[in-house]
């Protein structure tokens, strides 16, 4: 079968190994030792919600049978489960329970290995670090078919490397990590408008002591509304001050029916109804300042309810472009990149600003201290071109790119923005990893 | 009040999706399969669900003399049962069939005799009870013999057969009896297929089973447009059909 990451570049023919348990995993990683492929790469996949290539490979093993709960400590908050049960799922669980995810990206469709592959950051960053800061250990099948415990303190190294590691380092079976006790489901937010990017990025500091913050960004205004927002806070509402009519409190969402059916033709997104619908949606906002209670579905996860929203980009696919800018350097190299986008006309329907909290000592997680700007673009002819032109601004403010976003950077901007990655595949080196573990995307970023 | 639904083949992947509904259903389960080690997760994973109980515990079906002291335990433990959910299965590799008696002995023993001699058991106990439903998956495969697994296919239509007679038998005692015959599923037994728009995922026919349950029907094709497809397959003659390559 045809299969490929979230923004449907590249694609590759591949039917999937599937193990029911634990043991077929072993012996899959076995299998694969002894045959031709060996050398050439095998890396485990989730749901596929990565971007690029990063869950490509000659063998690919899903973790979509090892999708069980295992303990849950109703005491502590501590979730032990298997590595391919989804967000969505705990969440169907745990939030009538009255617990919540510690730390969630942009969608629910993500798997618990996932996850810690990608040590996954959400609009709580600033505060609470990303994904592998709430974790408490993991269970990791190695090269040699042995299952190690890491945490911050068993096997640290391959810890620090297995956490942000892109499935890497071997296959996360198990996870533990701590879940977030809620009153609600229901989130309280407050969205600012803002003017500029200046604006904006004062509104993140002053707001910093809010539990989550991100912004939409009018990627395609210019001058001096260059950076034009919308700024969305949120704190999980507690029950006393739940408005009326929203029952318990602790309802989960129901799954949106809504679905791209087909690939949009090329025609449908272009400049034109970019801006037009950018324009829309910031002026949608009338009020400086708006509230409301919304259920976290619609607040941490707008584009679940439009399922295969990736069709929207057409048949040649789309490059999410994620990057930071440390602090200093942030309002600068935003300007420079965003006036580059808005000159190249080259609009993506939403793009996501975040302000960064400190980065963690795993040898490839991506957040630093700073800003971090999401776009999406539709591939074409130019469009590599043109990032690699983003790229090199975002190296000469000693910026990165997020690996699970990433498609197409080159192994030398890699090396220069990641510099832990001789440390990265020492630690590959001594667990057998290097040899085994590899995706098309390790393999283009030359690890 | 907590519904003791039994499931034997409790590791198959539609027994556990339909093992994840009843959990939601804070139903008392109680499990049976060849891998203790698995069948520890899956109990886990329904308890923190929200299943009252789940136990679990050891059966290998093509062991006969365990059946009755295994039922036994079961019913000593949940005392009656209101659904039975038999699921245990395997494909077997037709062209090795063909080739060996062994093989095709021993799969019409996993498929077929196996569970004729727990439905045996549990049939004079439902009877006893008055009440409770008997589910069995089988498969469309047993509607009519064809060259690409007639082995399964004969073992399928054997338990669907006996299914009909015990459905008849407990009429009057109210137990209810549910053929279940799923089409294509991906699982792990069906991993090495190709899989094109006639396939189903085993939580959309753990949800079907769980409905047809409730709404006492006899037989289930599933997903639903299985019940066309094999009226057809059922009434091309056979002077016709033993000419096609199905």
């Amino acid at each position: 079968m045809k299969l490929s990451g979230w923004g449907r570049y590249p694609q590759i023919e591949i039917t999937p190994l599937k193990p029911a348990h634990t043991p077929a995993v072993q012996s899959m990683i076995a299998a694969q030792a002894n045959s031709s492929l060996g050398l050439s790469g095998l890396v485990a996949r989730g749901l596929g919600r990565s971007y690029g290539d990063s869950a490509l490979a000659n063998t690919l093993i899903t973790t979509q049978y090892l999708d069980h709960f295992l303990a849950f400590d109703e005491e502590t908050g501590i979730l032990h489960c298997a590595s391919g049960v989804s967000f969505a799922e705990i969440l169907k669980v745990f939030v009538p329970k009255g617990w919540f995810l510690p730390v969630t990206p942009g969608t629910q469709f993500v798997t618990v290995g996932g996850a810690i592959a990608s040590d996954v950051h959400g609009k709580n960053h600033h505060l609470d670090g990303s994904f592998s800061a709430h974790l408490i250990n993991l269970k990791l099948m190695v090269a040699s078919g042995e299952i190690l415990e890491c945490s911050a303190t068993q096997h640290r190294e391959l810890f620090l490397a297995t956490c942000g590691g892109m499935g890497l380092t071997g296959i996360i079976l198990e996870a533990s990590f701590q879940m977030l006790a809620i009153e609600s489901a229901y989130i309280q937010e407050t969205t600012w408008k803002t003017h500029n990017l200046a604006e904006t990025l004062v509104l993140f500091d002053e707001f910093q002591k809010t539990t989550y913050s991100v912004a939409w960004i009018d990627c395609l205004s210019t001058g001096k509304q260059l950076g034009r927002s919308l700024l969305m806070l949120g704190e999980h509402a507690k029950k006393e001050d739940l408005a009326e009519g929203l029952g318990e409190g602790l309802q989960t969402a129901k799954t949106g029916k809504l679905s791209i059916p087909i690939d949009m033709p090329n025609a449908v997104l272009n400049s034109h109804s970019v801006k037009a619908f950018n324009s829309l949606y910031y002026n949608k906002i009338r009020q400086k300042q708006t509230q409301r209670q919304v259920h976290y579905a619609p607040f941490f996860y707008p584009l679940d309810s439009l399922q295969n929203w990736n069709r929207l980009y057409g048949k040649n696919g789309f490059i999410q472009y994620q990057f930071v800018l440390p602090k200093s350097s942030g309002l600068e190299g935003l300007t420079k990149i965003l006036s580059k986008i808005a000159e190249s006309k080259r609009g993506s329907f939403l793009a996501v600003l975040k302000a960064f909290g400190k980065g963690n000592d795993n040898y490839l997680s991506f957040p630093v201290e700073g800003y971090t700007l999401a776009l999406d673009f539709k591939i074409d002819s130019t469009l590599f071109a043109f990032l690699n032109e983003l790229d090199s601004i975002v190296l000469d403010y000693s910026g990165r790119l997020y690996l699970t976003k990433d498609a197409r950077m080159s192994e030398a901007t890699f090396k220069q923005s990641y510099p832990l990655w001789e440390q990265f595949q020492k630690v590959r080196a001594q667990y057998g990893a290097e040899k085994r573990f590899n995706s098309l995307q390790s393999q283009r970023l030359g690890l | 009040m907590h519904k003791n639904i039994l499931i034997i083949g409790a590791t198959s992947a539609i027994a556990q999706a339909t093992i994840r509904l009843y959990a939601e259903q804070n139903a008392n389960l109680y499990l049976l399969g060849r891998n203790l080690e698995q069948l520890e997760t899956i109990a886990a994973d329904a308890k923190i669900r929200g299943a009252n109980q789940a136990v679990f515990s050891a059966l290998d079906v093509t062991e006969y003399e365990t059946h009755e002291s295994v039922l036994n335990e079961v019913f000593e433990k949940f005392i009656t049962l209101d659904t039975i959910l038999i699921a245990h299965g395997t494909l077997p590799d037709q062209a090795a069939c063909e080739q060996s008696v062994a093989v095709t002995l021993q799969e019409l023993n996993t498929n077929a005799l196996s569970t004729i001699s727990l439905l045996t058991l549990l049939a004079n106990r439902l009877q006893t009870q008055q009440s409770g439903c008997i589910a069995v998956i089988s498969s469309v495969a047993g509607d009519r013999g064809r060259q690409s697994n007639y082995v399964y296919g004969a073992a399928k239509g054997m338990v669907s057969i006996f299914l009909q007679g015990l459905r008849n038998r407990l009429m009057p005692y109210h137990v209810h009896v549910l053929d279940i015959k799923p089409g294509f599923v991906d699982t792990p037994m069906t991993a090495e297929f190709k899989k094109g728009p006639l396939w189903a995922q085993p939580e959309q026919i753990a949800k079907s089973i769980i409905n047809a349950i409730e709404k006492r029907k006899n037989t289930l094709y599933t997903p639903v447009f299985w019940a066309g497809i094999m009226f057809i397959i059922r009434h091309v003659p056979e002077v016709i059909f033993k000419r096609l390559k199905l």
